[in-house]
């Protein structure tokens, strides 16, 4: 099957800065893929060179297998972006904005469509609205409006949560996971590891224009970070030396991982067995944050 | 009506385009009529008694045309300019770039929605004047084209300064320092005859001269040079600037980082 996005060597450079440094991605259709990273890893930069709103100084880049550049049409049909920053056109309400918008993509008599949106968006109510007076995160919602109303198959929201109150968020993914199940392609970028964690079946991650991780999330959350104990010691203890070796410690916590809950026993037999009494004992599980943080320090390494 | 009228992308970026000067016209369009009227009034007043162009030409009669050419570049200029500047530095062009519209689509419906602005300015010009006037109309087609190609011009001159500007004070000085020169030294308010040899000279070499001679040969059947010499020179400026406007639309110039 054609890969909803393919990404071949794309690189991109400003000025001495390479904000994309040779990226090969693909997303599979039907996918709801994570892209992760720290503010400036390029991610606004590589969804913008998909949309064909920023050119690569080299490589390739092709939406339902239309090549951005040269079957430019095909690939913006096939594609819907949420921009990152919130932009609008005061002269005009939610309506118009959402008719121009369809007829941008050619598509007329498209309000049958534009009001299933405006539903599911929570946006009824404020369809004759101007734009200018909606607040920020009902401006959000008519950005993600106006990606739709093309009914992409491939749909990149570029964090589009960034500053949004939780009730947009709660509206916006159980739309977006409606959508994702009747076999729309979902890219996301988010700052909110849980809301990649809980959404997204594969996440790669970027730093410094690289992919630096790309694995199913729960290949990412088993491989990548561990399940820990955490505790402190009483007045005195000592780690056996073998576990000082694994273990971290900050402000007198210590964190032990370990990988399958059969080992906890183990653990639990060696402390004691050195005379170790453990306070404040704990279970941590893995989570994205965990697997972020370490993904990221390993690379600065 | 959006979408009885329109199907396709340029279509609906055109229609777009009306829209948005439509919506605020009360700018847009009866202002500079009025503006136009004021610089009638004023110089009117001032010159008629003492001018006479053409021999036997009343001069508010010879100002009219000059005046309604001066309004139509303006304003062509001034629709596609603003516009672009304001989508830039507020950030919703991404919402134009983003669907599949070519470049040539982009760009004829930018220059045909300012041409349409600078030509209603243009009649409501006219229609002013009458008050003060009597007009006739030697040759209209010859008025048609110089007003289409001269919206042209300017409607591309104003996509290329919208596009290369970054902030409004960039484009306000495209404004001072090019278009407002061209046109005021182009013979709007005086025939070039009755300049010194050397302002001749260098109107000859004013595109925007040959577009309001033109424009006034429409009306009068009389001119500086030969309305097909000014054809010529305008059209020729006309595709010089789409080819030109075209060129930075498809290398994407400050659109398509
Ligand atoms: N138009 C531009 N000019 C110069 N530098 C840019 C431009 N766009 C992005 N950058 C730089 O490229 C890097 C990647 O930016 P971006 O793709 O926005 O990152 P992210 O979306 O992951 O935060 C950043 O260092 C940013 O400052
Ligand atoms: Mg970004």
């Amino acid at each position: 099957m054609t890969p909803a996005i393919r990404i071949h060597q794309v690189a991109k450079r400003y000025g001495a800065l390479q904000a994309l440094a040779g990226i090969d991605l693909e997303v599979v259709q039907g996918e709801f893929f994570g892209l992760l990273g720290p503010n400036g890893a390029g991610k606004t930069t590589l969804i913008s060179s998909l949309a064909g709103l920023v050119r690569p100084d080299s490589g390739s880049l092709e939406v339902m297998g239309f090549d951005v550049q040269r079957d430019y049409r095909d690939a913006r049909q096939n594609l819907g972006v949420v921009p990152q920053e919130i932009v609008f056109d005061p002269f005009f309400s939610v309506r118009e904005t959402l008719k121009f918008q369809s007829g941008y993509f050619g598509i007329r008599n498209n309000d049958a469509w534009i009001d299933e949106i405006l539903a599911n968006l929570d946006l009824t109510a404020k369809a004759n609205a101007n734009m200018r007076a909606l607040s920020g995160g009902m401006k959000r919602r008519v950005m993600v409006a106006q990606a739709l109303v093309h009914r992409p198959p491939v749909i990149v929201l570029d964090e589009p949560t960034a500053g949004v109150d939780v009730e947009l968020r709660q509206t916006l993914w159980a739309f977006i996971r409606r959508l994702n199940q009747d076999g729309h392609t979902i890219v996301l970028t988010t700052h909110y590891l849980e809301e990649a964690e809980s959404l997204c079946s594969r996440i790669a991650m970027l730093k410094a224009g690289r992919v630096v991780a790309l694995d199913s999330t729960a290949n990412l959350l088993k491989t990548q970070a561990s399940h820990a104990l955490r505790f402190r010691l009483a007045e005195g203890d000592v780690l056996p030396p073998d576990l000082q070796a694994k273990a971290t410690q900050s402000g007198g916590l210590w964190v032990l991982p370990f990988v399958d809950y059969s080992e906890i026993g183990v653990l639990v037999d060696a402390l004691s067995a050195a005379g170790c009494k453990l306070m404040d004992l704990e279970i941590g599980k893995p989570d994205l944050e965990d697997v972020f943080l370490d993904v990221m320090r390993e690379r600065a390494a | 009506m959006i979408d009885r009228l329109f199907g396709g992308g340029f279509a609906t970026l055109f229609y777009k385009e009306l829209l948005r000067f439509w919506k605020v016209s009360f700018q847009t369009v009866a202002a500079p009529v009025l503006t136009a009227m004021l610089y009638l009034l004023i110089f009117s007043h001032v010159l008629e008694e003492r001018v006479q162009v053409y021999g036997t030409l009343a001069y508010t009669a010879f100002l009219v045309p000059g005046l309604v050419m001066m309004s139509i570049l303006q304003n062509a200029f001034s629709n596609s300019s603003s516009s672009l500047i304001q989508s830039k530095v507020t950030g919703n062009i991404i919402f134009v770039l983003l669907p599949p519209i070519s470049y040539r689509e982009f760009y004829a419906a930018y220059v045909l929605a300012a041409i349409v602005r600078s030509v209603m300015v243009g009649v409501g010009v006219l229609a002013v004047t009458t008050f003060f006037t009597a007009l006739h109309f030697a040759h209209p087609l010859w008025i048609l084209t110089f007003a289409l190609i001269g919206g042209g011009v300017m409607g591309s001159l104003g996509v290329v300064a919208g596009i290369w500007a970054d902030k409004f004070d960039q484009l306000a000085a495209f404004q001072n320092f090019l278009i407002m020169p061209l046109t005021f030294l182009s013979g709007v308010f005086y025939s070039i005859h009755s300049l010194p040899a050397f302002w001749q000279g260098v109107s000859h070499f004013n595109p925007v001269f040959y577009m309001i001679d033109g424009f006034r040969y429409g009306f009068f059947g009389v001119s500086d040079v030969s309305p097909w010499h000014s054809f010529a020179v305008a059209f020729f400026s006309l595709l010089v600037l789409a080819a030109l406007t075209l060129n930075f639309l498809r290398r994407g110039y400050k659109l398509r980082g």
